[in-house]
C-alpha cells in the first residue's frame, strides 16, 4: 500500500469549510456603507473633510500597529476595525477640526478605549464615540466651531451654529435660521463632518441591513424613540422629524450604536438599548444644557449592556432558549 | 401539517458537482480492510480467522448485543490478517484485511429473506446489515423496532442531503427511485404506519421529478414528497422532523418517541434491494469530489476499499491533497491518511488541496451573534465558548449546551473563524463528565 498521504494531512474538527465573510469583510462593508456619507461630506464641506478623514484613518491604523508592535501582539490592522474607528472619529468632529487634536482623539480611541481593555471585542464602549466625548470635553471650543456648508451664506464669517444649537437657544430669530427639513435631509446644515447628510447615512444603513451586516432593531428603536419623544414633547411632526434629521442621530443609530462589541447580544436587549439611546438623546437635547446628546446616550447605553444582556437572558431561558428545545 | 414552519438555517455553497453523474462501479481492489466498528453501539467480533477463504455476502463479523449490526464480506478472497487499526475516532478498531481473488464468488448464505410478519421483517432488517447510510450509522433494525410501535404513525424518509458536495442520496432517488418507494411500502406495511413523507431539498429537481413520476405510476396515495428549502442543515434529524411533521424533538429523544420512524433515503432503497436479492450491504455509493480529485464522480465502492484505490479509479489526484474528509464538509471527519478504508456510512470522500484545507486563523470574537442566529435551535455558542473556558458547567447546562447537534453552522458563519462547533463538543463532554 502506497502510504504517501498518511500522517501528513491536515486533520481538524468539522466543519471543514467556512464562510467567506470574515471580520475584515464585515468591517469593509461598514466602510463601504459610510462611503456615500464621506462623498457627501466632501461636497458639503470641501476638501478639508477628505483630508481630515484620511488623517484620522492613517493615525488610527498607525496607533493600532504601533501598539501591537510594542506589546508583542499579533498584528490586527488588517481587520480594518482601526480604519473604521478612524473614519468615524473624523465623521464625529467638525471638518475644520485641528489635525493634532483629531490625532490625539485617535490615540485615545485606539490605545485607551480599545487596546488597554484587550483590543477588538473586549472594549466596553465604542472607541469613536468615547473619543468624541473626550475631544468635546478637552477642546470644547474647537468641537463647537462649525464651518459653513457650501449653501450657507457667509455673512458673519466662516462658521455658524448647528441647527440644534439654534433650537436650544430657542429665540424667534434663531428658530427662523434653522434650515428646512429637505436641506436637513440632504445635509446642508452645520454639524460634524459625517453626520450632516441624513440621506447618505440612511442609504448606507439600509445597505448594511440588507446585507445583514447589522440588525435593524437598534437603529429602528433609536430613531423611532427620538421621533416619538420629539412628537410628544413638541406636538409637531415637523419638529419630530427635525430631531431625527439633526445632529448625530443617523450616524449614531446606524453606525455606532450598532457596534457588535458594545451592544447587547439578544434582540430584546438590543430593543431596550435602542430605546434607551433615544430617550437619553432627547432628554439631553430638550432638558439638558448641551444642544446634542447622541454621543452621551450611546456611551451611557454601552455601559448598560451587561444589564440588558442579563435581563434578556432571563427571558431567553424562560422561553426555553433553544427554539426546538423544551 | 399544511403550514410548515422553518427553523433558522444558513446558506452554504452547494457544490453538487456530481448531481448529474451516474454511478459507476469500480473494479475490485487488490485488498480491502473491513472495519468491525461500522455502527453506533457494539463493535462486531470477527467470525473468520487469517487464512480463511471468504465469499461475497458472507457474514464475517457479528456480535450478540442489542445495538449492533452484522458485517459482511464485500469481496471473495483470503483473509490476510486481523489487525488493530487506529480509527477516525481515536480509539483502536479491529479490521479484517482480505486479499481479493477478484472472482466475486457469492456466498451460499445469500438468499432472499422470507418475511411474513413484523418479527421476521425486523430480523431480516438486521440480517441485511443495514445501518443509517446518511452518516450516523445507527442500526436500522432498531429504528424499525421501537418500544411504542403502536404509537407510531409516520415514516419520514430523509432525502434532504443538505451537506455540500454529496450527491449519493440524489443519485439513489434518480437511479433507484422504485427501490426507495418499495422500501417505504415495506416499512409502512410491516410497521402499520399510515403515512410516509420524503423530505427533500429543492436543489434536487431531477430526483423530485422522478419520485413524483413513480408515485403517480404506482398510484401511491399515502406517500408525500415534502420539498424543503435548500439550506443547511435541513437533513439533521431533529430539524427534518420539525419541518416535516411540526413536532419538536429534544436532544436524546428518539424519533419513535414522537411517533415517527425516520430513515435515510439510501438506507430505505438499499434495504429494499436486500429484500429482492438477499444480498446484504457489501457496497455503497460514494461521492468522490474535492478540488484535488481528477474526475469527481459517484462510485459504487465495495465496503473496505481504501481511499487511495478509489482515487486511483477516479483518475488520481489533480494536485497534492492536504485534507481528506470522509463524509460532508460540514460534519464529516478528516482522516489521517488515504489508506483509510470506506465504511457503510462513508457517503463521500472529499480531497481538498492546500487552499481548501487551510484552517483559518482564529481572531477575536466581535459579539456579532451570527453563531446564535445561525443555530437551528437558537443556541448561543459564544456563551458556550466563554462558559467552557471558565469551566462553568452550570452555565453550560442553563444555556442548554446538550441540545447542540454539532451541525457546525456556528463555526461556518463565525467571521472571527472561531472553532465554535469544536468548543460545543468539548463543552458537552465537560458536562457529561461533570454529571458522572
Amino acid at each position: 500500500m502506497d502510504n504517501k498521504y498518511h500522517g501528513n494531512l491536515v486533520v481538524s474538527s468539522s466543519p471543514h469549510i467556512v464562510t467567506e465573510s470574515d471580520t475584515t469583510r464585515l468591517m469593509g462593508s461598514v466602510l463601504l456603507a459610510l462611503a456615500p456619507a464621506w462623498v457627501a461630506s466632501i461636497y458639503i464641506f470641501g476638501l478639508r473633510a477628505a483630508v481630515l478623514s484620511i488623517v484620522c484613518v492613517v493615525a488610527s491604523v498607525a496607533f493600532e500597529y504601533i501598539y501591537n508592535v510594542i506589546t508583542h501582539k499579533k498584528q490586527t490592522i488588517k481587520d480594518l476595525s482601526a480604519a473604521l474607528t478612524g473614519l468615524l472619529i473624523a465623521f464625529n468632529v467638525p471638518s475644520s477640526f485641528p489635525f493634532w487634536m483629531a490625532i490625539l482623539g485617535c490615540l485615545f480611541a485606539i490605545v485607551v478605549v480599545k487596546q488597554l481593555f484587550g483590543g477588538l471585542g473586549r472594549n466596553f464602549s465604542n472607541p469613536a464615540i468615547t473619543a468624541r466625548i473626550f475631544l468635546f470635553i478637552s477642546f470644547s471650543s474647537a468641537m463647537s466651531t462649525w464651518p459653513l456648508t457650501r449653501l450657507q451664506p457667509a455673512v458673519d464669517g466662516v462658521t455658524g451654529p448647528t441647527p440644534l444649537a439654534l433650537y436650544a437657544e430657542g429665540g424667534k430669530d434663531q428658530i427662523s435660521q434653522i434650515p428646512d427639513l429637505w436641506h436637513m435631509f440632504i445635509g446642508f446644515h452645520g454639524g460634524s463632518t459625517g453626520e450632516v447628510c441624513a440621506l447618505a447615512l440612511l442609504l448606507g444603513g439600509i445597505y448594511l441591513i440588507i446585507r445583514k451586516v447589522i440588525s435593524p432593531i437598534i437603529p429602528c428603536a433609536f430613531i423611532g424613540t427620538v421621533f416619538v419623544f420629539g412628537l410628544i414633547a413638541t406636538g409637531s411632526l415637523h419638529w419630530a422629524l427635525f430631531h431625527v434629521l439633526s445632529g448625530g442621530v443617523m450616524l449614531g443609530a446606524f453606525f455606532m450604536a450598532t457596534d457588535y462589541v458594545t451592544s447587547p447580544k439578544l434582540p430584546l436587549g438590543q430593543l431596550l438599548f435602542g430605546i434607551g439611546c433615544g430617550i437619553i438623546t432627547m432628554s439631553i437635547r430638550l432638558f439638558g444644557s448641551y444642544p446634542e446628546g447622541v454621543s452621551f446616550s450611546i456611551l451611557l447605553m454601552n455601559l448598560c449592556v451587561p444589564l440588558f444582556n442579563n435581563l434578556s437572558y432571563k427571558f431567553y431561558l424562560k422561553e426555553g432558549g433553544a427554539k426546538n428545545g423544551n | 401539517m399544511s403550514q410548515r414552519k422553518h427553523l433558522p438555517s444558513i446558506h452554504v455553497p452547494h457544490h453538487k458537482n456530481t448531481a448529474g453523474a451516474e454511478t459507476v462501479t469500480m473494479p475490485i481492489p487488490d485488498e480491502v480492510s473491513i472495519s468491525m466498528s461500522q455502527n453506533i453501539g457494539a463493535p462486531c467480533t470477527p467470525l473468520v480467522a487469517a487464512g480463511d477463504y471468504v465469499k461475497v455476502g458472507q457474514r464475517i463479523g457479528d456480535v450478540d448485543a442489542f445495538v449492533s449490526a452484522p458485517i459482511f464480506s464485500s469481496v471473495s478472497g483470503t483473509v490476510k490478517a486481523i489487525e488493530q487499526v487506529r480509527g477516525s475516532m481515536g480509539g483502536f478498531e479491529t479490521h479484517i484485511v482480505i486479499e481479493t481473488d477478484k472472482k466475486q464468488e457469492v456466498s451460499e448464505e445469500v438468499k432472499v429473506p422470507e418475511v411474513g410478519n413484523f418479527e421476521e421483517f425486523v430480523k431480516a432488517a438486521r440480517d441485511s446489515g443495514m445501518v443509517g447510510l446518511g452518516g450516523a450509522s445507527f442500526p436500522t433494525h432498531i429504528k424499525l423496532n421501537p418500544k411504542n410501535l403502536d404509537e407510531c404513525e409516520y415514516l419520514v424518509v430523509n432525502a434532504a442531503e443538505c451537506e455540500p458536495f454529496i450527491t449519493t442520496d440524489n443519485r439513489e432517488m434518480i437511479e433507484n427511485g422504485q427501490d426507495v418507494l418499495d422500501g417505504m411500502k415495506l416499512i409502512m406495511h410491516y410497521l402499520d404506519l399510515k403515512k410516509g413523507f420524503i423530505g427533500v431539498e429543492t436543489n434536487k429537481p431531477e430526483a423530485i421529478a422522478n419520485l413524483k413520476r413513480l408515485i403517480d405510476q404506482n398510484e401511491i396515495d399515502n406517500i408525500e414528497i415534502v420539498e424543503l428549502p435548500s439550506s443547511y442543515p435541513k437533513g439533521a434529524e431533529r430539524v427534518l422532523i420539525y419541518e416535516v411533521t411540526g413536532k419538536t424533538m429534544d436532544a436524546g429523544v428518539l424519533p419513535a418517541q414522537l411517533g415517527v420512524i425516520l430513515d435515510n433515503v439510501s438506507t430505505v432503497g438499499v434495504m429494499a434491494e436486500y429484500f429482492k436479492t438477499g444480498m446484504p450491504i457489501i457496497r455503497r455509493r460514494v461521492t468522490i469530489d474535492g478540488d484535488a480529485v481528477q474526475n469527481p464522480q459517484n462510485v459504487y465502492v465495495p465496503i473496505g476499499t481504501r481511499i487511495a484505490d478509489i482515487i486511483e479509479f477516479c483518475g488520481g489526484y489533480k494536485k497534492e491533497p492536504r485534507k481528506i474528509i470522509m463524509g460532508g464538509p460540514m460534519m464529516g471527519r478528516a482522516t489521517k491518511g488515504d489508506d483509510s478504508p470506506t465504511m457503510k456510512n462513508t457517503s463521500a470522500v472529499l480531497c481538498f488541496g492546500a487552499e481548501m484545507a487551510e484552517v483559518k486563523e482564529e481572531t477575536a470574537c466581535l459579539n456579532c451573534q451570527r453563531c446564535h442566529t445561525a443555530c437551528p435551535f437558537g443556541l448561543m455558542p459564544s456563551i458556550f465558548a466563554d462558559a467552557y473556558e471558565a469551566k462553568d458547567v452550570d452555565k453550560l447546562n442553563r444555556f442548554k449546551v446538550m441540545q447542540c447537534m454539532e451541525c457546525g453552522s456556528c463555526s461556518y458563519t463565525c467571521p472571527a473563524r472561531r472553532p465554535l462547533a469544536l468548543t460545543n463538543k468539548l463543552a458537552k463532554m465537560m458536562v457529561k463528565e461533570a454529571s458522572n
